[in-house]
């Protein structure tokens, strides 16, 4: 594409299909912990 | 593709930053960066309800052709699902009946060798005595959550108080025991250690190396920053002996993973209304030869000499995009340093189920507290009316349960149409009881702060990209 660059490409509702195996590790939303917030994780997979 | 009705503001977020324009699809995770053609024209469409043919003819200041070719991208990326997605829900995450317990908080000391001024612990004792955990609390606490994991191979114990290392004997006993009893039951435990580095010396530093286990340094920065806040019982600073320690133990690590995953440090910092411009606070951590960190806002209520007051916002704003071209200045350099909000994995990130029920207190984690109650998590510890059960009876209370898991962002008014919903997990349940008396209203301020970390993080993506 010419104007427009895809830097990450990802479909959420895919992972309805395929995750939700629970083995990741536990995030925390606070700001007083190990500050793992689910967005800056990975999956374990 | 017909837009006529699609919610513009819930579905797609767009910003600008350092010159670049940006746009995250927020449905299916996918992230894009716009020329001025482009961004002009997306923002026109938006305006006009999606009327592609007004568009064409309104863009009277770019060139016809380029215009067509625009339209024709956008039509593109709409058709692959990667812009103008529809939002999966509302959906329901699944749970199974009884709450599959797989992660714990060990409070092993309710007593702590500092005195910070931000503790949401009570300096240490969350509201109670000054106490220890006894060893057969922390085996009963193992063995619960090694029985109440059910089908899931991966435990988490992590080791926390108060300060945990002033029961250094217990976390040993703990670890060794818990090894053993995870084998038995065919499952591994990680564990993770969050200290304040006052009693961290070589041999505790070799016991956490030879045992794998993953640790937090709390640390807040430069040492007028950090003497302000953490002080010892007698009021004097921290900085010296920390500071140290922590410079002791990173010299020790080689190539720790940045995302928490296997074994990982990290140097974690608070930052307050005394240092708005906490991204000099995060290089000073940098020079120390910290390489993993995170610095992160305090929680206070408006009482606090250090809470943040409605003006600091645009200031702490201008520190993260600050400290954003700074990371991306020194990376590939000796400086280099990752600091983990600006960790994002778009394409390899958690699954939706993940995001939706964020982090899983009350049903998936538990804390325990030195006498071995059981609350949602660490934040809750010490709150009579959120207690949920102990370790010994192993029952755990399903109604809290229920009622922490229902607590996801589609059952939040606010996060519904927020465009960063799938990165928080709704915010802290803890900020939202103490802030708003209720589980389901986001903290606000949390909220504008995290987003503003994650355009920062998706900023840094495009430019990394870009080259």
């Amino acid at each position: 594409m010419k104007h427009i660059v895809t830097v990450s490409k990802a479909n959420l509702k895919d992972t309805l299909k395929t995750g939700g195996c629970g083995e990741c590790q536990t995030s925390c939303q606070s700001a007083c912990k190990t500050s793992c917030t689910v967005g800056n994780q990975v999956c374990s997979k | 593709m017909n837009l006529a009705n699609y919610d513009f503001d819930a579905n797609l977020h767009r910003f600008e930053q350092g010159g670049e324009r940006i746009v995250l699809d927020v449905n299916s995770g996918s992230l894009h960066s716009f020329d001025p053609v482009a961004w002009e024209a997306l923002k026109l469409l938006e305006e006009l309800r999606g009327n592609w043919g007004a568009v064409q003819e309104q863009l009277t200041q770019y060139d016809q052709a380029e215009v067509a070719e625009v339209l024709q991208e956008l039509q593109a990326l709409a058709e692959e699902g990667t812009l103008f997605s529809g939002d999966p829900g509302p959906y329901e995450p699944a749970f199974p009946a009884e709450p599959i317990i797989k992660a714990i908080c060990l409070h092993v000391a309710h007593d702590c060798n500092l005195r910070c001024e931000y503790c949401f612990a009570g300096t240490g004792d969350f509201g109670g005595d000054r106490s220890l955990m006894d060893l057969e609390v922390g085996k009963q606490a193992i063995r619960f959550v090694l029985s109440k994991s059910g089908h899931r191979k991966h435990c988490e114990v992590d080791f926390f108080g108060g300060e945990p290392l002033v029961n250094y004997r217990v976390v040993k006993e703990l670890v060794d025991f818990g090894r053993k009893a995870a084998e038995e039951a065919g499952k591994t435990i990680k564990f993770t250690l969050t200290t304040n580095a006052v009693l961290l010396d070589k041999q505790v530093r070799e016991f956490l190396e030879a045992n794998d286990i993953s640790v937090v340094l709390s640390l807040d920065g430069r040492q007028e920053v950090n003497d302000q806040m953490r002080p010892y019982a007698d009021g004097s600073g921290s900085y010296g002996l920390v500071a140290e320690n922590i410079k002791a133990f990173v010299a020790e690590q080689t190539n720790p993973s940045p995302f928490a995953v296997g074994t990982y440090y990290y140097v974690r910092g608070t930052y307050t209304h005394h240092n708005l411009d906490f991204d000099q606070d995060v290089l000073h951590l940098a020079e120390l030869g910290c390489r993993q960190i995170s610095v992160e806002p305090v929680v206070a209520g408006p009482e606090a000499h250090h809470a943040f007051r409605e003006e600091d916002l645009p200031v702490l704003a201008s520190s993260y995009e600050r400290l954003a071209e700074e990371y991306l200045a020194r990376r590939g350099s000796p400086a280099e340093f990752n600091f983990f909000h600006f960790n994002l994995e778009l394409g390899k990130g958690p699954c939706l189920p993940k995001r939706l029920s964020g982090c899983g207190a009350g049903y998936e984690y538990l804390a325990v507290s030195p006498d071995g109650t059981l609350y949602p998590c660490h934040q809750f510890v010490g709150k009579d009316e959120f207690k949920v059960g102990d370790v010994f009876s192993g029952t755990v209370n399903l109604e809290l349960a229920k009622k922490f898991r229902a607590s996801h962002v589609y059952n939040k008014p606010e996060c519904r149409r927020c465009w960063a919903r799938f990165f928080c997990g709704g915010g802290c349940h803890a900020a939202a009881h103490n802030f708003n008396g209720d589980l389901r209203k986001p903290y606000k301020l949390g909220c504008q702060l995290q987003q503003k970390r994650l355009e920062c993080a998706m900023y840094i993506k495009v430019k990394e990209a870009a080259g």
